[in-house]
């Protein structure tokens, strides 16, 4: 076999590994992205979908958030308009994480309703945007 | 100030669009009068960015609160450097910063090349046109950072906390800079292809700006991985999001391009595929502008979500099939003058290097739009994150640190056994003699022993490579050893600057495996408690919080506490760490509270701790106290990275010209001098 066959074989063998390799860590490490209202749809179909592990993606309900610093323990619900889902979460929460900002919780929902969550990140619109705006400043993005 | 930035903003919008026209024009009708046009508009579009850039910078300086990026992004207390950073900390600023950056480097490249590529410029000043101009359109019809308000508010909401870091005021600057300096080999690129002038003339044009924009953006993303350490209080530096991500993938297509033009200039191979890489890396800087912006996947860290993403895919979409459609036109005229001959050959460590670079950016775009496709596809989104990232490019990575080893060593054409003994069983004993010495100390992780024993053998070839250099030069120059090291670094700066930035490498290597030893500890405290974490080397520190203590700074209202350190017993110091309120001049807050975590660093190890708050009215706070080993070298490692892409590309002598003089000769330089 000549040098251009024999790199051909070998790109080929990294190639195949490589592909192989993020089929299966997608199987093995993928997990689904929902809003409430995805979620609860599916919920209704198919009920062993509760204790899946999943990501919501959310906003977090004005006024819901209750912390419980000894037990690090953060509860709170999250929208998306149309359904909602309260969130246990233990940990330490991010800075950006309050009222009515953007957030995705990883984790499964219990067949309580109460959606357990392992990893909790928060978005402020933009890392770049402000998040409150105090009366008499403008608001710059309505997102 | 501002309204004279608005008129220069659409001036430069018109200009702009005249000076496309006619340089495209000018050059495919040989028309030299509209081609020196176009080249004095890339002037003048530069001049009118620089007005529009000291009209923001000085409505920002003054606290011109009417102008409503002025008010969104700082207030009266906000420090004077925060304040200047402000001008690209927001979506307009940005594409400002943007717009001018890519002007002032365009401005530069005509004022050195105009006198060498004559067939050129034409193209590369239209090209480069167009992307300002595309900015600049950008700005005036949907993003201008001049708009005003109805009223002039008292005071302004102030910069996000989390940006008021020196890092941050940096970072995002830097990869701005890599990101638009992928234009000018883009537009060389461009430049080639319309005017058939496919020879080496362009590669010898663009290699400066190649090593320029890699050089950027390497110290961009190390950058804002320090920031996202230092700052975001998670206790890792690297989390595979998007917006990472993205930057990341031209940094990719970049380093492969790096290496891969040393086999077109060499051996005249892989014409097709360097002019690919080039157009792809700025495909991909424009891409990632998309990402950033646009919110079509989410990410912790993106812009706010708005229209103008789709300004972007769709500017995306016209300059790929344009670029893409000349490359194919081309296509008969870029046969390769040499083929492969040897599977043991440099040519066949480089391509390689190549294939792997490449594959690992296309499993990251892959991962980073997966919910995307998923979508497309299955109708649900399905997210992978880093342990995706990390299985698929674990092994790739390896399998690069091995060929950044190989590469440079192996001879062209066709490596004899003799050429492989005489330059591998040095690196091959360290490999293994690393290997063997960490089983023996009962490193636990496979993949971490993999990247030291292979870390091992690239520092031996690289040490080996200055070692038989210094020597030769020594023998035949009667030098001192400063001396013979100096001239053979100074005479052969791209290669030798190559191997320091391989070195970089290997540290950054170093640094990551050791986060495979990373330990996390979560503690509730009250002042004279302690607490104990264990590092992966076998000591212990322990943690007693002191005291927790509130005062007022300029724009920020601190909690912070204080915790003695104590390493098996032995105290070592204090660390701090706070929670801080900021406030505008107003006394109101601003922004939610931000945490400044305690680092304490060294060659060995981190201690990072975190402090989470305390019960309300008590002082009984919460910790998480993250062991971190071998961080420091990522930052470091990161530098040693810089200085050697700054060797290489320091202007005089061992540049280009000296370089592309020694054609293929078995063993580079060591060899020739000694045969």
């Amino acid at each position: 076999m000549n040098a251009r066959g024999k790199f051909i074989l070998g790109g080929a063998l990294i190639l195949g590994t490589v592909g192989y390799l993020m089929a299966s860590g997608i199987r093995e490490t993928g997990v689904y992205y929902l809003t409430p209202a995805e979620l609860s749809a599916r919920i209704e179909q198919d009920r062993s979908f509760y204790n899946v592990g999943l990501k919501m993606g959310a906003r977090v309900v004005k006024g819901s958030i209750a912390r419980d610093v000894a037990t690090q323990t953060i509860t709170f619900r999250v929208t998306d308009g149309t359904a909602s889902y309260p969130v246990v979460f233990r940990g330490l929460a991010p800075d950006t994480f309050t009222d009515e900002v953007d957030v995705v919780v990883e984790g499964r929902l219990q067949s309580d309703g109460t959606f357990h969550a392992t990893t909790l990140l928060a978005k402020c619109g933009s890392r770049y945007e402000n998040a409150p705006h105090p009366e008499g400043t403008p608001r710059t993005q309505t997102s | 100030m501002a309204d004279l930035g608005n008129i220069a903003l659409w001036i430069a919008l018109l200009i702009g669009v005249w000076g496309c026209a006619t340089a495209f024009v000018g050059g495919l009708k040989g028309r030299p009068d509209l081609a020196s046009s176009a080249e004095r508009a890339m002037y003048v579009v530069w001049g009118l960015l620089a007005v529009a850039s000291l009209g923001l910078v000085y409505a920002l300086l003054t606290h011109d609160f009417n102008i409503e990026y002025v008010a969104s992004y700082t207030s009266r207390n906000l420090p004077l450097w925060y304040t200047w950073s402000a001008f690209y900390a927001g979506q307009k600023g940005s594409l400002l910063f943007w717009a001018i950056v890519v002007a002032t480097f365009g401005a530069v490249a005509m004022l050195v090349n105009r006198g060498k590529y004559r067939e050129l410029m034409p193209y590369v000043s239209g090209t480069v046109l167009s992307v300002v101009t595309f900015f600049v359109a950008v700005m005036v019809f949907s993003e201008n950072p001049f708009e005003r308000l109805p009223f002039t508010p008292p005071d302004g909401n102030g910069l996000n906390p989390q940006l008021q870091n020196p890092g941050m005021t940096i970072h995002p600057p830097l990869l701005y800079l890599g990101y638009t300096s992928i234009t000018i080999p883009f537009a060389f690129a461009v430049a080639a292809l319309v005017s058939g002038k496919l020879d080496t003339g362009w590669l010898h044009a663009i290699r400066k700006w190649t090593i320029l924009s890699w050089l950027f953006l390497s110290a961009g993303i190390v950058l804002g991985m320090w920031w996202a350490y230092v700052e975001l209080g998670w206790g890792g530096y690297w989390a595979w999001d998007p917006v990472e991500n993205a930057s990341f993938l031209p940094w990719l297509t970049m380093t492969a391009f790096l290496h891969s033009v040393m086999i077109q200039e060499k051996r005249g191979m892989l014409k097709k595929w360097n002019l690919g890489l080039i157009i792809g890396s700025f495909l991909l800087s424009i891409f990632g502008t998309f990402i950033t912006r646009s919110g079509v996947i989410s990410s912790v860290h993106s812009f706010a979500q708005s229209s103008i993403g789709y300004f972007f895919l769709v500017y995306l979409i016209l300059s790929g099939f344009a670029a893409f459609a000349l490359l194919a036109l081309r296509w008969p005229q870029l046969e390769a003058e040499a083929k492969l001959e040897s599977m043991v050959s440099r040519e066949a460590a480089f391509l390689f290097n190549n294939l792997v670079l490449i594959v690992i950016a296309f499993s990251v775009l892959w991962g980073t739009l997966f919910p995307i496709l998923s979508e497309w596809l299955r109708g649900t989104k399905v997210t992978v994150g880093p342990p995706f990232f990390n299985q698929v490019n674990v092994p790739l990575g390896l399998l690069l640190l091995f060929l950044t080893g190989v590469g440079p060593l192996i001879a062209w054409r066709h490596a004899s056994t003799a050429n492989l003994r005489r330059q591998f069983q040095w690196p091959v004993t360290a490999l293994l003699v690393t290997m063997i010495a960490l089983v023996a100390l009962r490193m636990g992780d496979g993949w971490a022993i993999g990247t030291y024993a292979l870390s091992a053998f690239v520092v031996t070839t690289v040490t080996q490579e200055f070692w038989r250099g210094v020597g030769a030069r020594m023998r035949l120059h009667s030098e001192s050893v400063p001396l013979a090291f100096a001239r053979l670094v100074g005479r052969n700066r791209r290669r030798y600057g190559g191997y320091v930035v391989h070195i970089g490498i290997v540290m950054l290597f170093v640094g990551f495996a050791g986060m495979a030893f990373k330990s996390d500890t979560e503690a509730t405290l009250n002042p004279g408690q302690s607490v104990e974490a264990r590092s992966p080397y076998g000591h212990t520190y322990r943690l007693q919080l002191q005291s927790i203590s509130q005062f007022e700074r300029q724009n920020a209202f601190v909690t912070q506490a204080t915790l003695e350190v104590y390493k098996n017993d032995r105290y070592i110091g204090m660390l701090k760490s706070e929670k801080r309120q900021h406030r505008n001049s107003l006394n109101e807050n601003t922004f939610e509270p931000s945490t400044e975590v305690g680092i304490r660093s060294d060659i060995r190890e981190d201690l990072y701790v975190v402090y989470a708050g305390s019960v309300q009215g008590t002082e009984q706070s919460v910790f998480r106290i993250t062991i971190n080993p071998l961080v420091w070298w990522v930052w470091y490692g990161g530098m040693v990275l810089v200085l050697g892409g700054l060797i290489s590309m320091w202007p005089g002598g061992g540049g280009p010209t000296a370089a592309s003089r020694r054609r293929a000769e078995p063993a580079g330089y060591v060899a020739q001098v000694k045969e």
